[in-house]
């Protein structure tokens, strides 16, 4: 015991500093999980109005929990609005978007990184150049261009222009130049095509980064307002982002009934994020360190 | 041929609509291409009291949000890399805005600052303070908090920055985990040596966690410059949209939906999403010749 004090001592720490150190650690995790509270507290908040009665949800008050559970409410909604049909949409439209980017950017990517082709630079930089283009410089165009094809109100016009992006086929040429040349070659000689050492070699290589790519594409589609508002018009083909800000005109005060419609659409893209959490964070360490 | 389905989406709808918008910019007409104008609706714009108006909305909510942003993301990134315990949990729970839909939350946030309804009346009313009108309070908030000693339409006005503190409550996990993410690259040599020299934390965060982590904050404000000046959601989903609170809400982004979507100005809409475009490329770049001289990479 003497022994490691003293060694303890001789690398400049001793026992007041200690003491000070744990009282620093304990108001650092105070301060965190206060203000962890307060972040969560609109989720909270959310979820349990939504279980209210309209009595209760419309009286204010910080006590979060409801005299009576109306799960009825979750029921209720779909009946209310077309919550229903507005979920259809959106789920068909981000699920067609994240296959054909997972197509669409596996090929690109795979050319990009793999093949050997005239003019292949620039078309590369060209690509590239679409990430820097902003968004609102093209939506007019691209809105005129809908309507002149005579895609406006259609699920071709929601899903159609979101089927390719430079940055997911970046990630995936990226991907796809780890793969040692040497592969590449033995599975040349023995006659492989490019097609089938994609599917079989290649894509099982590179699925940490195609998961990535779905999953960012799938909830940039699901969580995207601006294009749907713009090139829908009623509620065969409106998605649930711009089906809630219809619904929050057509509520009024019924705050439960609000709740519980923002808590479904909040659910799918919180349930995905708890369960891919990990490829999120490598994905913004990936970002952030590129800076 | 690998490429085609790829090219087939990005020419139609991400390059070629650049060379289409500026053409747009120059032609007058209500949804119709109608006549060419020349530099009219750039005119016209320069003239427009809501075309600066809506200018001064989207900077005054830029300075607003990306400084509380980043001093939020840093601080509450110290304090996670401090700690091991729960780091993981509260790592999770401080990035679940971020990933959840704006609308959804915005909705939650548009009945807390409901002036009936709201919670933040009602704790006001507890504490015994003035209930305010929040999202529909066009006033300055500058002018709420001096008593009236400020002209009211100096500064924000109260309704944008309630827009403001939604947006800051809904990105800052994005900035947590960006520098957690690059406090946890810094070499563990550093913080040894500057021990045995016998800094203390306030001298190693000032002295080497602040300088070598340079990079990430400049990609933060890139990001986040880009971000706060086209930011659609926040505003569609909390301005008022009888009047956006006298126009004290309506962004550059508002104005040009509104403009080209609402009233079928497009070429008005065009010229003013040119305008910004060219802002915002003329501010990154800005940004960035200013990094090349003060980042320090490693």
């Amino acid at each position: 015991m003497f022994f490691i004090n003293s060694t303890l001592e001789k690398k400049g720490y001793n026992i007041h500093y200690d003491l000070s150190r744990y009282v620093w650690k304990g108001v650092i995790y105070f301060i965190l999980f206060v203000f962890g509270f307060f972040v969560s507290f609109p989720f909270l908040w959310m979820v349990t109005s939504s279980l209210k009665t309209l009595e209760e949800a419309t009286t204010p008050s910080l006590w979060l929990f409801p005299k009576q559970w109306q799960w009825e409410n979750w029921i209720y909604i779909f009946k209310f609005a077309p919550f229903g049909k507005y979920f259809f949409n959106s789920f068909f439209v981000a699920g067609t978007v994240t296959f054909f980017v997972c197509i669409n950017s596996l090929l690109a990517g795979y050319a990009f990184a793999r093949l050997r082709f005239f003019g292949k630079n620039v078309i590369f930089a060209l690509v590239m150049a679409t990430m820097m283009v902003p968004f609102e410089a093209v939506l007019i165009p691209n809105f005129i261009l809908i309507s002149r094809l005579g895609w406006y109100n259609t699920y071709f016009a929601l899903i159609f222009p979101w089927c390719a992006n430079a940055f997911s086929i970046l990630m995936l040429r990226q991907a796809f130049m780890t793969i040692p040349n040497d592969y590449y070659e033995s599975a040349q000689i023995d006659g492989c095509s490019h097609i089938s050492f994609l599917i079989h070699l290649a894509i099982p290589f590179v699925k940490p980064a195609l998961i990535t790519v779905a999953l960012f594409s799938f909830l940039n589609s699901y969580n995207s307002l601006l294009w749907p508002l713009i090139v829908t018009a009623d509620e065969t083909k409106r998605v649930v982002q711009v089906g809630l800000t219809v619904f929050s005109g057509d509520a009024g005060v019924r705050v439960n009934l609000l709740m519980t419609a923002s808590t479904l659409v909040a659910l799918p893209t919180i349930i995905i994020y708890l369960i891919a959490q990990r490829y999120f964070f490598q994905e913004s360490i990936r970002v952030g360190l590129k800076g | 041929m690998f490429l085609f389905p790829s090219l087939l989406i990005l020419f139609p709808f991400f390059i070629f609509p650049i060379f289409y918008a500026l053409q747009l910019s120059l032609w007058g007409g209500k949804r119709n291409m109608g006549t060419f104008v020349g530099l009219k609706n750039y005119i016209f714009a320069f003239q427009n009291p809501m075309f600066w108006q809506s200018l001064q909305v989207t900077l005054y909510y830029a300075m607003i949000t990306i400084p509380a942003t980043l001093l939020l993301g840093f601080t509450f990134a110290y304090f996670l890399a401090k700690i091991i315990r729960a780091r993981t949990f509260l790592r999770i729970l401080f990035f679940v805005p971020y990933v959840t839909s704006t609308v959804a939350v915005a909705m939650v946030w548009r009945i807390f600052y409901n002036p009936q309804l709201g919670l933040f009346n009602y704790i006001l009313k507890t504490l015994g303070l003035p209930v305010q009108q929040w999202l529909l309070e066009p006033r300055g908030v500058l002018n709420i908090i001096t008593g009236g000693a400020i002209d009211p339409h100096y500064g924000p006005s109260l309704a944008l920055v309630c827009i403001s503190l939604f947006d800051i409550w809904h990105t800052f996990g994005f900035a947590v985990v960006v520098f957690l993410a690059g406090m946890s690259t810094l070499p563990q040599e550093y913080y040894e040596s500057a021990k045995i020299d016998g800094a203390n934390p306030w001298k190693i965060l000032l002295h080497i966690e602040l300088p070598l982590l340079s990079p990430t904050w400049l990609f933060l404000i890139t990001v986040q410059s880009i971000r706060s000046l086209q930011s659609f959601s926040s505003f569609y989903a909390l301005s008022p949209a009888s009047g956006r609170t006298l126009g004290t809400t309506e962004n550059l982004m508002l104005h040009i939906y509104s403009q080209f979507y609402e009233y079928g100005y497009w070429g008005y809409g065009s010229a003013v999403a040119i305008l910004l475009s060219i802002f915002i490329m003329l501010l990154t770049y800005i940004q960035w010749q200013w990094a090349r001289r003060y980042v320090f990479y490693q």
